[in-house]
């Protein structure tokens, strides 16, 4: 019992510290790759940004605009953090850290508390009352809706391969092979559908500042948008475990301890997604769409096909 | 119909309309005057018949005429109103100029003919409280609806301490705001359609992407935009009105702010003007030192505009990258000017100081430096396939279109017309000069970002040849009216003292006449058109600016488009506000 409750505080204290120290990983990185220096005064290395930005943002004003539907405009951050942080209970750290196999369908939860966190954003917006935050919300919906299909669908060969969606059983299924060899294609898909899913640029287009100055989050100040600064974050780094456990072996790795793997892992690809933000250009929507039904699906289901033949062939 | 040879098209349209009678000028463009009734015929035939044809309503302004103490030899008026016509073919202006008495002071529209004529005249209006007669939308446009009084006419106070004490009461506040709110049927917008009720989505004046403080409100079906009207003067400060109260000589610092990202760029047409009315010639090394200053800065802005537009469209990294290159023109500038975005420092008849030691090794340096770093930006941005798939075929218009717009510099060049003032009426010495004029084909947002990023290169050509000829002599002329004049000949005879005395207390008095002076400026044809009375401040100061035109073309290009692509023409269009409202 209090070996259970360690480990869902501890995963939960980690997991959220992990992502509000990510806002200053990202902004060192970014200052990196753009040839500057990024924030680097409090503290050492300017870690300590962190703790300052915190005491800012709880110290700021609980407004909520007159014009806002105020339940609505509450209940929206709470529910990406919520959504997000429960999907997390799956993801397994390594053979002893983990909260939740979820009764050997781990997989199947996870999609589905991703899919939970879009009425977060769908609601911030249509509760906001503001046009730009609208226009945000109905892009986050058709984003959502379209890239929510081959989400799934790219696991298939993962879960079919594994003869499992236990995500423990997936992980020990990579015991030979990383799963990322043979199902490239499937990983290809899943990561993009995954950046759409937490919309980080390329797929930012519902926040878009250039376009819709915030977006959905347009209206939101103080510690409610930090909620939905740090469940972005979450997000990043659920889709980065996924990715880790999913495809590459997860906690598996020579010589180093399993904790160590699964932080290399997943750390890894939290870079490579701030990486993408600092290199590309974002599309536009409709080409997004295009993108996602004319090459992804199609890509997600000759994966799964393939697959499914090699797999009864042999 | 016979064609009008350049000389005697003033002579033709004499004969023809029986307007008249000329006017001589110091620019030496011919100068017509012609009665509000044949203005119609003329600028029609000018437009279409006339060859070769001037399509291109260059600028129209105004000049309030009650205060002259020197007037010129044309028909009695209270009001001027001159409309310059631009023929492309020859890079040449003529200037029809209309007489109004009256009040108000009325002439016809020609917002049929061009459809650029729009926002002139309503600028007229706003300014002058000339009425065209027939004009859509007769409203103002850089002042608030609910201003009084028309502040560029000579009875109008140009100092606050002339006015009475400004007050906002609730009231007074509730009632300005409500003139601020937009109501579609003012322009002609259905709030619905068949199908869909329209959103109609304000646009700024504050917004990341619209450069400043603009405002576009949009009228939208989902995110495709249906119709848009671009609402501008949140950046007016009365650029023209401070022309008529500073000294020719203490008007240049307030040039760089028009175009802020210009900086000397817009010194050059102003001291070009005034040298024009003073008859002054600049010695060679003043005129290239103020070729490498003018290229260093096009370098700065369209470096600006590079990053920002690649921003624009998402790209976060490329604008640090660029402003990064920036700092190092800074550098120069600054060691060269001793300020950075702002330097003021040509002067009537040369430039402030003569180049620092050290200047060429660090020119040198900066042309060798920036070179690859281009190479990796193409990479970076133009050859991304995102940002093609972004600006390809977005906001395209061709040539005719930009023309009759009055579409001028890189986003004119961008539809394929090799068109550049540089090379088509050199000035300052630029037909001395090796370089060639980029062009895009298909006139869209890619095109213009390409065709400045190919500037850039063309740039960094001159001020390597800049440095590598830079003439040796004196940086500024010896005629008396140079300010502030040479002061080494000061103790030597009482005459230059005398100068050196007047034109630094008082400021030079510049002949009576007029003149406008065009560049080739980083957004545009940038064009200063100075009035003189003979005096120590200039009568009338007009600034055309190449972004005012550009803006007012918006409509047009984003029409059926989506709203992102509205960011990527207003990043393409490459405008500042500054610019726009003076």
């Amino acid at each position: 019992m209090m070996a259970g409750l360690a480990n869902v505080f501890g995963i939960l204290l980690v997991l959220v510290i992990t992502a509000a120290l990510l806002t200053w990983v990202e902004r060192r990185l970014l200052g990196l790759w753009q040839d500057r220096l990024g924030p680097n005064r409090v503290g050492p290395a300017g870690l300590l940004q962190v703790v300052a930005d915190m005491i800012k943002i709880l110290f700021k004003e609980d407004w909520v605009p007159p014009f806002a539907d105020r339940i609505g405009f509450i209940l929206a951050p709470a529910i990406v953090m919520a959504a997000l942080l429960l999907g997390f209970a799956a993801i397994p750290v390594t053979p002893g850290i983990g909260v939740w196999p979820v009764d050997g369908v781990g997989l199947l939860f996870i999609l589905a508390m991703i899919s939970l966190s879009v009425y977060s954003t769908v609601l911030g917006g249509w509760a906001s009352n503001n046009k730009y935050a609208i226009l945000g919300s109905l892009r986050a919906v058709a984003q959502m809706l379209s890239y929510e299909v081959f989400l799934g669908l790219s696991l298939l060969g993962v879960v079919l391969q594994a003869r499992s969606f236990d995500l423990r059983q997936i992980v020990a299924a990579q015991a030979g092979m990383w799963f990322v060899v043979p199902q490239f294609l499937g990983f290809l898909v899943f990561m993009t559908a995954g950046i759409a899913a937490i919309h980080r640029l390329p797929f930012d287009l519902p926040e878009a500042e250039s376009e819709l100055t915030a977006g959905f989050h347009t209206e939101y100040s103080g510690m409610k948008f930090g909620i939905f600064f740090i469940g972005e974050y979450v997000g990043i780094v659920l889709v980065s475990a996924m990715l880790a456990t999913l495809f590459f072996g997860g906690w598996l790795g020579p010589v180093l301890p399993p904790l160590l793997w699964f932080l290399i892992k997943t750390g890894a690809f939290v870079a490579f997604f701030i990486l993408l933000r600092a290199a590309l250009p974002r599309p536009r929507y409709d080409q997004l769409m295009a993108f996602g039904w004319k090459l992804l699906l199609p890509l997600a289901l000759l994966n799964l096909m393939v697959t499914a033949a090699v797999l009864l062939a042999f | 119909m016979e064609p009008l040879a350049k000389a005697d098209i003033t002579g033709g349209l004499q004969s023809r309309f029986g307007a008249g009678p000329r006017q001589a000028t110091r620019d030496g463009t011919p100068t017509l005057w012609v009665a509000p009734a044949l203005l119609h015929d003329v600028l029609r035939y000018l437009k279409d018949e006339a060859d070769p044809a001037y399509p291109m309503l260059f600028d129209l302004t105004a000049i309030d005429e009650r205060m002259r103490r020197h007037p010129d030899d044309g028909p009695q008026r209270d009001f001027s109103v001159v409309y310059h016509l631009m023929c492309l073919h020859a890079a040449e202006q003529i200037r029809l100029k209309v007489p109004l008495t009256g009040d108000p002071p009325s002439l016809p529209t020609v917002t049929d003919i061009w459809a650029a004529a729009n926002w002139y005249e309503r600028e007229a209006w706003d300014m002058f409280g000339i009425v065209f007669a027939g004009h859509p939308h007769p409203w103002r446009i850089l002042l608030p609806p609910t201003w009084e009084g028309h502040p560029l006419r000579k009875d109008y106070p140009a100092r606050a301490t002339e006015m009475g004490t400004f007050s906002l009461p609730e009231g007074k506040q509730a009632a300005e705001q409500e003139a601020l709110r937009f109501r579609p049927e003012d322009w002609g917008m259905a709030r619905q359609s068949e199908s869909a009720e329209f959103m109609f989505l304000n646009l700024g004046p504050n917004h990341p992407s619209v450069h400043g403080v603009f405002r576009v409100v949009l009228q939208l079906e989902g995110e495709t935009i249906v119709d848009a009207v671009p609402d501008i003067g949140y950046h007016h400060r009365g650029a023209e009105k401070m022309g008529e109260r500073q000294s020719w000589h203490t008007y240049i610092p307030y040039t760089d702010r028009v175009d802020y990202l210009g900086g000397v760029n817009n010194n050059l047409p102003y001291v070009l003007a005034v040298e024009n009315l003073a008859g002054i010639t600049v010695p060679p090394r003043a005129q290239v030192i103020r070729v490498m200053l003018v290229e260093l800065f096009r370098i700065a802005s369209h470096l600006v505009f590079y990053g920002t537009m690649a921003q624009d469209v998402g790209a976060l990294s490329p604008v640090f990258y660029m402003f990064t290159d920036r700092e190092r023109v800074f550098e120069i500038i600054e060691a060269i000017c001793g300020a950075r975005m702002h330097p003021g420092w040509f002067r009537i008849g040369g430039v402030a100081q003569d180049l620092p030691d050290g200047w060429d090794a660090m020119v040198r340096a900066f042309v060798e430096y920036l070179p690859p770093r281009l190479d990796e930006y193409e990479d970076l941005v133009l050859n991304n396939r995102l940002f093609k798939m972004r600006t390809q075929g977005v906001g395209a218009y061709d040539i005719d279109t930009a023309v009759a717009w009055g579409v001028t510099g890189p986003n004119l060049r961008a539809c394929g017309l090799e068109w550049d003032l540089r090379k088509k009426r050199p000035y300052s010495g630029y037909d001395s000069f090796d370089f060639d004029i980029p062009t895009g084909s298909r006139g869209d947002c890619y095109d213009r970002t390409a065709v400045r990023a190919e500037e850039i290169r063309q740039s960094l050509r001159i001020v390597a040849q800049c440095l590598a000829g830079m003439p040796a002599g004196p940086y500024k002329s010896e005629h008396p009216l140079t300010t502030p004049p040479d002061k080494a000949r000061t103790m030597h005879d009482i005459e230059t003292l005398i100068d050196h005395f007047l034109n630094v207390s008082w400021g030079p008095v510049i002949p009576p006449g007029e003149a406008l002076a065009c560049v080739e400026a980083t957004k545009g044809l940038n064009g200063y058109y100075l009035t003189s009375d003979g005096g120590t401040i200039s009568y009338r100061t007009r600034i055309r600016t190449p972004s005012f035109p550009h803006l007012q073309m918006i409509p047009q290009m984003c029409r059926g488009h989506l709203l992102p692509d509205l960011i990527a023409i207003l990043g393409s269009i490459d405008f500042v506000m500054a610019d726009v409202d003076r």
